[in-house]
């Protein structure tokens, strides 16, 4: 059906693409695997002729009896949407923010079909319903912004299939997604797939996706294909070495000298705690239904206990919105809890005064999930990595420059990146900045807030790597928050997960996982994809 | 909604109050007395006291403030000390001729920047786009004055189509009176047009980088289809703020080209009685042009309302 042969694409005088070659039939998934920057999205939007401007390409993409690559206009918009749609990554910001979701869904169906709007929107509930939004409780009067991402990505779905196409492309469409509702999409477009018999690209940087969704699988890397063929026979036999290397990143476990520190074992040791946080209690407002009632406020973080011993690496794991991120700003003392205590070594965090909490905070630094956009891109490196020394007054420049020479070599970087921006960096190299940053007041906790999942598989092995040689050689405590649970696995002592606003269970890392308790974490880890547990599934002697 | 008008014209009323007290405090400041402007430098210190007195400018300053406040709530806004005629009447009869020129103003800058605005932003880069901004660009950096000598200068004098200046009044006929605010229309028009294409184009290229773009083109809608129904709506947060301001300068900024012109216009009201020191015209008019203000500015917010949705959400 669709048979790209020979694609070579340059932009400007960049070379994208060399040399691809693939094809897919109908009902057939197709995996694209690799990592950032290795050309799958674009291999998929020359399917779309939708590339930037400037692009050149060579070679043929045929769609049935179209070559796609000189198609003029009139036949690609006739095939886009109707013949060949496509599902994007980012579901926040790929719908239209002005119009409602029916109108947006609606759109595809009066362009291609002619249909009236009356008839558009009657298939439009159909869509709904069959994406699993009932329009009893999702009109179609919504807009974009009063969904959650996971239910966007559905609307994007029911947009993409509402003409029946032959080929979907979806581009990365669960990356932004936690794992529950990754499971759920995932589901979703294979149950789609049966039904309609479409063909399926699916983009992806997660080799265990993949294993479970795809019958054939391309890897690619700096714009090649470096191995193809069925997935099963590609991912067992991992004959090319880079493919090796991916399947190995992707299910690293860093290499630890120490035992796990134990909370059990350390109570027993009458080992004090470096954080112990108690009836943690959170409510922020809402909005006031009307004049008279008050609002009810939302209780985001609901009676938590947490403790974490010093050395300790404590995972905090549960799905978006289940209060997470207001725990880890309480611990940073950055918010306020509405009750509850939170002891730092001695100290009542949530008494305490400024000045105490200067000297608590070089004690607990953090590090974000976004290298690109948690620094100021007009700032130099040197002056970004020193922005915590605020906390210790009276030092001298020089002294300054030989605390974040010797953070950034802590990391794996050099003294000559001090002079240097953010955007010199890889998104890797920042992530080392960002934790060189958190070392330079010499903490004794660093709060880390999804730290690897915007990086490459590759990256994400590095970071992980150099998180456990730093808690080793420093001593450093963790809390590790993340909807991952394979990283939180590979790295952490013991797991925390957390559901609505309560935790509801703790224990050792590995026993959450091969045994979960609570619904919560059984859902968690059944949603986490494992490319050894998709391997085995993969019905034996199949392709 | 509702709660949105509520708080809006709450704000609205405090703006007007403290821009009250400001405006007063203004001319109670600067030096020059009214009376002894009105009645020149060679008049006796009794005439002057005199003039005072009737004027009313020897009562404490509170209670000139709260009469000027509540004549204000009442629709009375004084006599003008030089013309001895009510405020109101004064501003009606100029109202007449600042307001259609304001509005045609507007409404031609609008209609040529917007179309242009979008035309080089499809057309990035090309001969077109490239011509068109650099065309804006000398706009801007064309005073209006001189915009305005030329015209004369070619259309009224030269070719004798308009007249050069002056205002026979609406009671003339409505094509003479159209006629000779044609010229100050267009001077007023164009250097505003050149500020409102660049906002319209650069507004709608970061809009044409945005996701739903693509969507909508993946979807099979063609790039024409796709700016009007997906790029437009979202670029015009922008363009409505300026359309804001730019009324605003256009309604009483415009001292310079109602001068040219020979217009008796609200900024040459206001001009003329800053020189006269005719404080009780000074003071209402600009109490008005503040309201007025405050008016297109609401209107600004209900159309960004209407324009992008997350807005009525964050402001319901």
């Amino acid at each position: 059906m669709l048979d790209i042969d020979g694609l070579n694409l340059s932009i400007g005088d960049t070379p994208i693409l060399k040399d691809i070659n693939l094809s897919i039939e109908p009902g057939q998934i197709l995996g694209i695997v690799g990592e950032s920057g290795s050309g799958k999205s674009m291999t998929a939007l020359s399917a779309m002729q939708l590339l930037p401007e400037g692009s050149k390409t060579s070679g043929s993409v045929h769609f049935n009896q179209h070559q796609l690559l000189d198609a003029d206009d009139t036949l690609m918009q006739d095939l886009r949407g109707d013949d060949i749609a496509m599902i994007f990554q980012e579901p926040m910001t790929a719908l239209n923010p002005v119009h409602t979701i029916g109108d947006q869904i609606a759109e595809g169906i009066m362009l291609h079909d002619r249909a009236e709007r009356r008839d558009a929107m009657a298939r439009t509930i159909g869509l709904m319903e069959r994406v699993g939004l009932p329009v009893s409780r999702f009109p179609l009067t919504r807009y974009p912004h009063e969904l959650s991402g996971g239910q966007r990505q559905r609307v994007m779905i029911a947009m993409a299939c509402a003409q029946h196409p032959e080929l979907l492309i979806a581009d990365e469409p669960t990356t932004a997604l936690d794992v529950t509702l990754q499971a759920q999409i995932l589901q979703l477009l294979r149950s789609l797939v049966e039904e309609q018999n479409m063909g399926l690209i699916l983009i992806s940087h997660d080799l265990a996706v993949v294993a479970e969704m795809t019958d054939q699988l391309v890897v690619m890397r700096n714009g090649e294909i470096v191995d193809q063929g069925p997935t099963g026979s590609i991912l067992r036999a991992k004959k090319h070495a880079y493919t090796a290397q991916l399947a190995e990143a992707s299910s690293h476990i860093p290499e630890r000298s120490q035992p796990p520190v134990l909370s059990e074992l350390a109570t027993e040791a009458g080992l004090a705690p470096l954080i112990c946080g108690r009836q943690l209690i959170r409510d922020y407002p809402t909005k006031r239904s009307n004049l008279f009632t008050p609002a009810k406020p939302f209780r985001a973080v609901d009676g938590v206990d947490v403790t974490v011993y010093p050395g300790q690496t404590m995972g905090l794991v549960g799905e978006s919105g289940c209060g997470k991120s207001t725990l880890a700003r309480m611990l940073l003392a950055l918010d306020p809890p509405t009750s509850g205590s939170i002891r730092f070594n001695d100290l009542e965090l949530t008494t305490a005064t400024v000045d105490e909490l200067q000297a608590a905070r070089r004690n607990i630094q953090v590090v974000f999930q976004d290298p690109f956009s948690s620094f100021n891109p007009r700032h130099k490196v040197e002056r970004l990595v020193a922005e915590p020394l605020y906390l210790e007054p009276g030092l001298s420049v020089a002294e300054k420059q030989n605390r974040v020479v010797a953070a950034l070599e802590e990391v794996g970087l050099q003294a000559s990146a001090l002079s240097k921006y953010p955007h010199q960096f890889s998104g890797g190299q920042r992530q080392r900045l960002a934790i060189a940053r958190a070392l330079i007041t010499r903490p004794a906790l660093i709060i880390a807030d999804e730290p690897v999942s915007a990086l490459d598989v590759s990256i994400r092995a590095q970071v992980l790597d150099l998180l456990t040689e730093l808690r080793e050689r420093l001593g450093l405590a963790y809390i590790f928050i993340s909807h991952d649970l394979s990283v939180v696995k590979a790295l952490c002592d013991e797991v925390l997960v957390m559901d609505t606003g309560r935790i509801v269970e703790h224990g050792n890392a590995s026993d959450i996982f091969d045994n979960p308790q609570s619904a919560a974490a059984k859902m968690l880890v059944e949603a986490t994809p494992d490319l050894e547990r998709a391997l085995q599934n993969r019905p034996s002697g199949s392709r | 909604m509702i709660m949105f008008l509520i708080r809006k014209i709450l704000w609205a009323t405090a703006t007007l109050a403290v821009a009250s007290v400001l405006v007063f405090a203004t001319l109670e400041i600067i030096p020059g007395d009214p009376a002894q402007v009105m009645l020149g430098i060679n008049a006796t210190d009794e005439a002057i006291a005199a003039l005072r007195q009737d004027l009313g400018l020897n009562k404490p300053v509170l209670e000139r403030y709260f009469s000027w406040i509540f004549g204000m709530l009442q629709g009375d806004f004084g006599n003008s000390y030089t013309y001895s005629v009510p405020v109101n009447e004064l501003v009606a009869d100029r109202i007449t001729i600042s307001l259609p020129l304001a509005l045609l103003s507007l409404l031609l800058s609008t209609v040529i920047a917007i179309p242009l605005g979008l035309y080089s932003a499809s057309r990035r880069g090309s001969l077109a786009d490239t011509s068109i901004m650099a065309l804006s660009q000398v706009g801007i950096a064309i005073p209006n004055f001189w915009l305005a000598l030329l015209l004369v200068y070619f259309l009224a004098i030269w070719l004798q189509l308009v007249p050069a200046g002056g205002f026979p009044g609406w009671d003339a006929g409505f094509v003479v009176a159209l006629k000779s605010l044609l010229l100050p229309t267009i001077s007023l028009a164009l250097p505003q047009a050149a500020i409102l294409s660049r906002i319209t184009r650069s507004a709608l290229l970061e809009t044409l980088g945005e996701d739903y773009i693509r969507t909508a083109r993946a979807k099979g809608l063609s790039t024409g289809a796709t700016i009007w129904k997906h790029g437009m709506r979202n670029a015009m947060i922008p363009v409505l703020t300026i359309l804001g301001l730019q009324f605003a300068y256009l309604l009483a900024g415009t001292i310079i080209i109602e001068n040219v012109f020979y217009l008796p216009g609200l900024g040459r009201l206001v001009f003329q009685a800053i020189s006269l020191r005719d404080l009780i015209v000074v003071e209402s008019v600009v109490m008005m042009l503040v309201a007025t203000i405050i008016v297109i500015n609401l209107i600004v917010d209900l159309a960004y309302l209407w324009v992008d949705p997350r807005l009525r959400h964050r402001s319901a």
